[in-house]
């Protein structure tokens, strides 16, 4: 029973056609629940509560953390729901807390095994490319599914979280540049920079599993 | 135009906001570059196979277990306000 997704914005010749819907039937939900509609808000989680554990499956690697995260995000979100004013879209708002539930983990998982904060810094190695072998013809297709899952896994892992999560809401989960830097709270530059770096890293890792095997030894 | 500048327009050329002029230099760029067209090409893969592939997907009776312990909670608040209006 999979709820319908949002549809991925396309890529890669696609132009923007925007035509925002008179009012966006989360507007009404979210009307409802400020007046205490419990039914409202179970609809508004029945709608999201898919993408939410995936972006934060995403960002913290980390199955139970990302159950917990889906809690405490809904749990948040009507807590704090009279402070949304349909400045942006309600899924932003949402994804926003989230991503900060998420990095909220992240730190303490990290804060527990001691290693520093400064990954931001040390973060433009490998965002020039060096790998230049073209890759095999659907290259996934070389691996089964749960070699597959655990590349992709191990190279997105490699990411730092900052890189990581622009990553998997601008090109996984298909939120637009400017919903991107809405729910990240960075300017719209700063998203298409981290963006730029975050694919070129993982394409660059990704390369040492799906190019084309030449005589030389890699 | 060089690599390096190919690089960083590299990001608004998949997004499509590229003007039409920077689009030709671009296309220009790569037509020469076998370096720049490989990177364009997997960069482009690499989106693909992360969008394509769904990681782990919990099961709806996990999800039916966290929408009821959050719409518990969220009664139980609910209550509490009650109580201190009143
Ligand atoms: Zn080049």
């Amino acid at each position: 029973m999979r709820q319908p997704e949002r549809p991925h914005s396309p890529m890669p010749t696609a132009v923007n056609t925007e035509e925002e819907p008179q009012v966006h039937p989360d507007l009404e939900l979210v009307a409802r629940v400020k007046t205490g509609d419990l039914a409202a808000f179970e609809k508004l989680m029945r709608q999201y509560e898919r993408q939410i554990f995936r972006i934060s499956l995403q960002i913290t690697q980390n199955r139970e953390d990302a159950e917990d995260i889906v809690q405490d995000t809904f749990f948040k979100a009507f807590q704090k729901i009279d402070q949304f004013q349909g400045n942006s879209k309600f899924y932003t708002w949402l994804v926003r807390i989230a991503v900060n539930e998420s990095l909220m983990r992240l730190r303490k998982r990290k804060a527990q095994k001691t290693v520093s904060m400064d990954e931001e810094i040390q973060t433009d190695e490998g965002s020039i490319p060096r790998d230049f072998a073209d890759w095999m013809p659907n290259p996934e297709q070389n691996y089964n599914q749960a070699e597959l899952a655990e590349i992709l896994r191990r190279t997105i892992q490699g990411l730092p979280p900052g890189f990581r999560t622009v990553f998997v809401l601008r090109d996984i989960d298909g939120l637009s540049t400017e919903e991107t830097a809405q729910a990240l709270k960075l300017s719209v530059p700063a998203v298409k920079s981290r963006l730029l770096r975050a694919r070129l890293q993982l394409r660059e890792r990704l390369s040492r599993y799906f190019r084309v095997p030449s005589g030389e030894l890699a | 135009m060089n690599c390096t500048e190919f690089l960083a327009n590299l990001t608004d050329y998949f997004d499509a906001q590229t003007a039409t002029a920077l689009r030709s230099e671009l296309e220009q760029h790569m037509a020469g570059c076998e370096h720049c067209t490989v990177t364009l090409n997997t960069t482009r893969q690499t989106i693909e196979i992360y969008r394509n592939k769904e990681l782990f997907e919990l099961p709806e009776s996990i999800h039916e277990r966290l929408r009821q312990a959050v719409l518990s909670k969220c009664a139980a608040k609910m209550k509490r306000q009650k109580l201190k209006q009143s």
